[in-house]
């Protein structure tokens, strides 16, 4: 008899939790459901179709169709080739950066705060509003060129020149992305003990030494999720070149990305499907970069 | 080091401080060659202009900003609803749903972004408010970071409150919220600097320009303008003056924000 109550509240207790629980989720099982879930499946179906938007919707099954074609297209490549060369550049600069500026307002500098809070401030600055102050930087007679020919630099046209254009960018996104990281490392380093300092310094090590040797090394966790939300950041671009070149990627398709070419391909070119096959190998190569990022510095941490 | 310090700061500073003294100078100032930072002729025009010139201006700052309070305050309540039901509550099927939010942090938004817009479509919400809300209303990130806060929080409140007859609702509602103000107060100035900077889905989801939001607004208004840089620096930092505001007051959820994420990672 008192077993069956035990179990009849215990029952009971499940059902109203089972209903609490669902009643919390609900929200967010219905957005990422029809946002997500179901957005992946249908970019599956639509990156192995050819879809047309007249009015209606039309699909033509065409396999890998779409693969095979974007190996072929040219822009493709380039698109790849300035993104990779866009993260090559970026990503390291702004984590030295980000690790020199933390180690800098760590070392005991008066009204930390204070500092902090004024380098953060191109991170809470919108990307498009960033992007036209550099526009007018950059610009030939902006404050850029009058700067390098006022030190006997040559100057360039910075928007108009596809040699430059991209550098351009890499320079305003290391500006404004390396505090946040910083501001990360800032935290990291305050969980490091003094003492392993005062130790390091009673043998003798100068601060250097400090640096390398015991700074460096405990900050490895932080530096991979540093490097590795560098790196699916930057693989992202879009706000920037989107807004530099008016959406198509010029000049000489110096600026143009991965994410602006899907945006191309669909929205100007309204090829659905072919921009869901770009999408799935951005996706396949940011997921195998952070895993071998994983496994890297994995193997090394213990 | 504080010749470091004093050098990067400048860097920093100097493009805002060149886009907002730009903001004050007539065209003529602009474009003579010798740059100068303060205005020799101050002038409030630029400003004058930008709302006679472009008046849908004020209704982009207002679709921003309805787009981004409603956004916030979605996001505080779901995140924090889904976070304590996955670190508090036994129902069934809770570790599937924990890891599918956990599988959706690894997929990049650019995949979602087609299927997104023609399931817009399909709902007749392009151009509409609702289509830049309801799918961002919901954040897998924010929705892990409440669940590892809801796992460290004291158990024995809600215990006593239990006892005291409270169900989940009037728990979640009158005990668990109000002790959870710090991290959402961090996710709060998160989510809505998120949504008022967001570029990508409204570029895609808004076309009618009396739709726009700031940034695509911007961005047209450039188009328009080019050149007229006296005009595109005052637009932009109409633009940039709620977010500093939001910055300068709460600065320190900014920080405590960054460092749970950082942290956690």
């Amino acid at each position: 008899m008192l077993e069956v109550k035990k179990w009849w509240r215990h029952s009971r207790w499940n059902i109203t939790e089972d209903l609490a629980g669902y009643f919390f989720m609900a929200p967010t099982i219905l957005v990422i459901g029809a946002f997500v879930v179901l957005p992946i499946i249908y970019a599956v179906f639509l990156s192995l179709h050819k879809v047309r938007l007249l009015g209606g919707i039309e699909y033509k099954f065409i396999g890998f169709g779409n693969f095979l074609r974007l190996v072929e297209d040219e822009r493709v490549w380039i698109a790849l080739s300035n993104t990779a060369q866009y993260v090559a550049i970026v990503v390291p600069t702004q984590t030295v950066l980000a690790l020199v500026l933390a180690v800098t307002l760590n070392s005991g500098v008066r009204g930390k705060n204070w500092w902090r809070i004024l380098y953060f401030l191109p991170t809470v600055t919108s990307s498009a509003v960033l992007t036209l102050i550099f526009m007018w930087i950059y610009n030939t007679n902006g404050l850029l060129n009058d700067l390098l020919a006022f030190l006997g630099l040559p100057t360039y046209n910075w928007l108009g020149d596809p040699a430059v254009a991209l550098k351009g960018i890499m320079i305003m996104n290391i500006w404004s992305t390396a505090p946040f990281y910083m501001v990360i490392y800032l935290a990291a380093l305050q969980d490091i003990p003094q003492t392993l300092y005062e130790a390091a310094a009673l043998d003798g090590a100068n601060s250097w030494q400090q640096f390398i040797y015991i700074t460096v090394p405990l900050l490895k966790p932080v530096t991979l999720f540093v490097v590795t939300v560098g790196v699916i950041g930057t693989f992202q671009l879009f706000d920037q070149s989107y807004i530099f070149s008016n959406g198509n990627g010029g000049p000489n398709n110096a600026t143009l990305t991965v994410v602006l070419l899907i945006y191309q391909s669909v929205f100007r070119n309204l090829q659905m499907g072919y921009g869901s096959a770009i999408a799935f190998v951005l996706a396949a190569i940011i997921i195998t970069i952070t895993l071998i990022q994983r496994r890297f510095f994995g193997s090394e941490k213990t | 080091m504080y010749v470091v310090l004093t050098l990067y700061a400048v860097i920093t500073l100097i493009p805002f401080l060149w886009a907002l003294s730009a903001s004050f100078k007539p065209l003529s100032e602009i474009v003579s060659s010798e740059p100068n930072f303060l205005p020799k002729h101050f002038t409030l025009d630029n400003y004058k202009q930008l709302f006679i010139q472009e008046p849908l201006f004020f209704r982009w700052l207002f679709n921003s900003v309805i787009i981004a309070i409603s956004v916030t305050i979605l996001n505080l309540l779901f995140n924090s609803m889904a976070g304590y039901a996955l670190a508090r509550l036994h129902f069934t099927g809770k570790n599937f749903w924990f890891f599918l939010i956990l599988a959706v942090l690894a997929v990049p938004a650019q995949v979602t972004l087609i299927p997104t817009f023609l399931i817009l479509k399909a709902f007749g919400w392009l151009n509409s408010y609702q289509g830049m809300i309801v799918p961002c209303m919901v954040n897998a990130t924010f929705i892990f970071m409440m669940r590892q806060f809801f796992v460290n929080f004291p158990k024995e409140l809600e215990e006593a409150a239990q006892l005291d007859g409270l169900n989940t609702l009037g728990i979640f509602r009158h005990i668990v919220l109000p002790l959870a103000k710090p991290a959402l107060a961090a996710q709060a100035v998160f989510v809505f600097m998120g949504s008022w900077n967001n570029f990508l889905l409204p570029v895609v989801i808004l076309f009618d320009p009396e739709m726009f939001t700031l940034p695509l607004g911007l961005n047209t208004f450039k188009g328009q303008y080019i050149s007229y840089w006296n005009y595109i620096m005052a637009a932009s930092m109409v633009f940039t003056l709620p977010a500093l505001a939001i910055y300068a007051f709460f600065n320190r959820y900014f920080i405590q924000g960054v460092t749970f994420t950082g942290g956690k990672g």
